[in-house]
């Protein structure tokens, strides 16, 4: 289970969030929308633990554990995973390198045997096919030249293989055609299990329609201003984020 | 981006460099008195019990370079050498000249084992990953300060009319060969180092490959400084004759000392026609420490000379160690269509300074070159790529692609690149790209978050950064040169 209490946060001194709560339990998809600049980004780095954000109040509690202490590694191996808005390109660096390195430290700190190549190749194929991906993408350098939504469907193979507790999607669906956005959100409801949760980042209802939350949340200048279930997503699609005192323009 | 500071402060805490070469095998040695004058040239050439020519040869080269100065037109910044305060000649003691290993210093061995050289022929190379069975078999040749200790698989090379051994032995061995080809590519009066080396070479590696003969293994040489006070000067010849086939590589470490040693080597190859020399190599000497004391000042003369047609000779070089490295392996490409190839990972760290590239001389019609060089600078290191592309008038169609990448990790470090290119035929063409980047804070989350630990994440990084030159090296030495990628910038060892 994770827990955020009272949650303030500010980037460069300026407060960014102001005292989230927020309670996620084991496979729940919990959806949290809002308009640019209400602090969904900050939040999902925040939990993955990228330097530069100061936190001034609250706690992170995941599974019994202080996530805040954790180095981003650390909080990799106990699952928390984060797929990317951008995705990173890491040139010279095979696919499949970096995702046995990865997975291999993961087992690695969980105290399990790594794989070897012919494991690992093994694993990797069987992912790769049943996310109707080409093995093409597993011998490029990661994300270089990849298109939108190859990039997309990169962190949900990494996702796949990683096997997380706990999902951070940030903002999956930009940068997709509707296309691609169903074969990614495709991807990612396989994924869903009762042991796993998932916090979807997004600023438009569409995503929703294809990954149904359990829990919708709206996120307004660093706090969550309303939650329900998913019938709040449709609702926010027809009248958008005005009623929250928020600039759509932000 | 907020936050900067800190992962600079992280990077700067896994680049921190540790040797793990740095010890001192404690052994009795035979020494040159201290100081340079022309009976050290002479005290060395009674040593090797050379021929006359050789001991005129190295006179004469001492001469010339008392007449001349050192350089310093390189981006190099170091306290004035003493040439005087060095022993220009050390050698284990030995009762007699060994005939079998078994005859070898058992402390020198312990010390081959310690660096993971196979001295013994059954002892194959391990480290290659995932290999089972059969590894290729790998013959050494191993030159402990002045001298060469040991040269494994002589005889089974033997057999097929290659000469592999040290080129003191040469020169009492096939002294005709040595004679034609010792100075032909790199003259005694070359350089100041150069000039140096030829006065006072104690040891190195010569190898022989007769005409139409593919060797069938990796030859390879280990160069270890152990004495204090000592300067390295080897000569590495290697002459591919026509149609033959050789690879090549050359490895270096040396204690942990605080005073800095001069290592000026020099390497001469040569290849006839339809001849490949592929020489790879790993330098490691020991760096100094992350204040800038002590480490190797490492000043080579590396040139091959392609002089038949079609010929071809490659250099990779992986470049990690020494506190100084001043080096520009080169290609003479005479031979009409012959083939010219520079692969280079530079990485400097703490206060490590290179100044290093190629000069690929193009003479001949159609000769092709490429350069790809990569340059890591990380803590407070400075480096240069200096490299000249020079088409002479009848090289009718040559064409060179050069292609420099710079990578910098933290904010104290410097890269430069520095190519000159003087072409003098119409119908050659001449290519360079050049490229500077820094390790994202992008690109180190996003491998954190995946679970790599900061110093695994810049591992990676700079593995696929130099991945088009590492790919060049032979695979039984692919797998340690990309640790050694990770060690020469991690705080970890092994």
């Amino acid at each position: 289970m994770i827990e955020i209490k009272n949650l303030h946060a500010t980037v460069d001194g300026k407060e960014i969030l102001r005292g989230i709560d927020l309670t996620i339990r084991p496979g729940e998809v919990h959806a949290i929308m809002g308009p640019n600049g209400a602090g969904k980004s900050t939040l999902s780095y925040l939990l993955a633990g990228r330097e530069g954000y100061e936190i001034t109040e609250g706690s992170v509690t995941y599974y019994g554990k202080d996530l805040l202490e954790m180095e981003p590694e650390e909080r990799a191996a106990e699952g928390v995973f984060l797929a990317f808005q951008y995705p990173v390109e890491i040139p010279g660096v095979a696919n499949t390198t970096f995702l046995k390195v990865a997975l291999n430290a993961l087992r690695k700190h969980r105290g399990e045997k790594e794989l070897d190549a012919m494991q690992f190749l093994k694993l990797v194929r069987e992912k790769t096919k049943a996310l109707g991906m080409s093995d093409d993408m597993l011998k490029r350098a990661v994300n270089v030249g990849f298109s939108g939504g190859e990039k997309k469907r990169n962190e949900s193979l990494q996702m796949a293989v990683l096997e997380p507790k706990f999902a951070i999607l940030d903002e999956t669906d930009s940068g997709l055609d509707i296309d691609a956005l169903r074969i990614v959100a495709e991807g990612v409801n396989a994924l869903r299990s009762p042991e796993r949760s998932m916090l979807v980042i997004t600023h438009y209802q569409r995503l929703l329609d294809y990954i149904v939350p359990d829990h919708v949340h709206v996120l307004a200048a660093g706090r969550i201003v309303r939650s329900g279930g998913k019938e709040l997503a449709v609702e926010l699609e027809k009248n958008g984020y005005r009623d929250f005192g928020a600039n759509e323009a932000a | 981006m907020a936050g900067t500071p800190e992962t600079i402060e992280q990077v700067r805490a896994v680049t921190e460099q540790k040797y793990k070469y740095g010890f001192t095998t404690d052994i009795e040695s035979d020494m040159a008195p201290k100081g340079l004058n022309e009976d050290t040239v002479r005290f060395i050439s009674a040593k090797k019990e050379e021929p006359e020519w050789l001991l005129e040869w190295r006179l004469k080269a001492f001469r010339a370079w008392q007449g001349m100065e050192e350089p310093h037109w390189p981006k190099l910044n170091y306290g004035p050498i003493d040439y005087q305060d060095a022993h220009y000649y050390a050698a284990p003691k030995q009762k007699n000249k060994p005939k079998s290993l078994d005859e070898v210093d058992p402390e020198l061995l312990k010390t081959y084992e310690k660096l993971g050289i196979p001295l013994r022929e059954q002892e194959i190379l391990a480290g290659v990953e995932g290999s089972e069975g059969k590894s290729p078999a790998i013959a050494v040749d191993a030159v402990f300060d002045s001298v060469s200790v040991a040269t494994t698989f002589r005889a089974k090379l033997e057999e097929m009319g290659i000469i592999f051994c040290a080129i003191s032995e040469a020169v009492h061995k096939c002294p005709e060969l040595v004679q034609k080809y010792l100075g032909s590519v790199v003259p005694y009066t070359d350089n100041y180092f150069a000039t140096l080396n030829s006065a006072v070479f104690t040891d190195g590696s010569f190898v022989y490959i007769p005409k139409g003969v593919r060797c069938p293994m990796e030859l390879s040489t280990y160069f270890r400084i152990n004495q204090a006070n000592t300067g390295q000067f080897e000569r590495t010849l290697i002459i591919a004759d026509e149609g033959s086939y050789v690879s090549y590589l050359e490895g270096c470490t040396a204690p942990q000392r605080d005073e800095n040693q001069l290592h000026a080597a020099v390497v001469e190859l040569v290849a006839l026609d339809d001849a490949t020399i592929k020489y790879s190599t790993v330098q490691n000497w020991y760096p100094g420490n992350e204040e800038g004391v002590g480490g190797i000042y490492n000043f080579v003369t590396k040139r091959g000379a392609c002089r038949g047609k079609n010929s071809k000779i490659s250099w990779t070089q992986v470049e990690t160690g020494s506190a100084i490295t001043w080096k520009y392996p080169s290609c003479i490409l005479q031979g009409d269509n012959s083939v010219g190839e520079f692969y280079s990972v530079a990485i400097t760290n703490n206060r490590q300074q290179a100044d290093t590239g190629t000069k690929m001389i193009h003479i001949g019609k159609n000769t092709r070159s490429t350069i790809v060089s990569k340059g890591i600078s990380a803590g407070r290191a400075d480096q240069t790529y200096r490299g000249l592309v020079k088409i002479l008038p009848k090289a009718e169609g040559a064409r060179n692609h050069t292609q420099c990448d710079s990578l910098l990790i933290g904010d104290q470090c410097g890269a430069h690149t520095v190519p000159y290119i003087e072409n003098r035929n119409r119908s050659a063409r001449v290519e360079h790209e050049a490229t500077t980047a820094k390790i994202s804070e992008d690109q180190l989350f996003y491998c954190r978050q995946r679970g790599l630990s900061a110093e695994d994440a810049v591992s990676l990084i700079v593995n696929g950064f130099c991945k088009e030159v590492l790919k060049e090296l032979p695979m039984e030495f692919a797998v340690e040169a990309q640790k050694l990628v990770g060690i020469s910038l991690e705080g970890s060892v092994g």
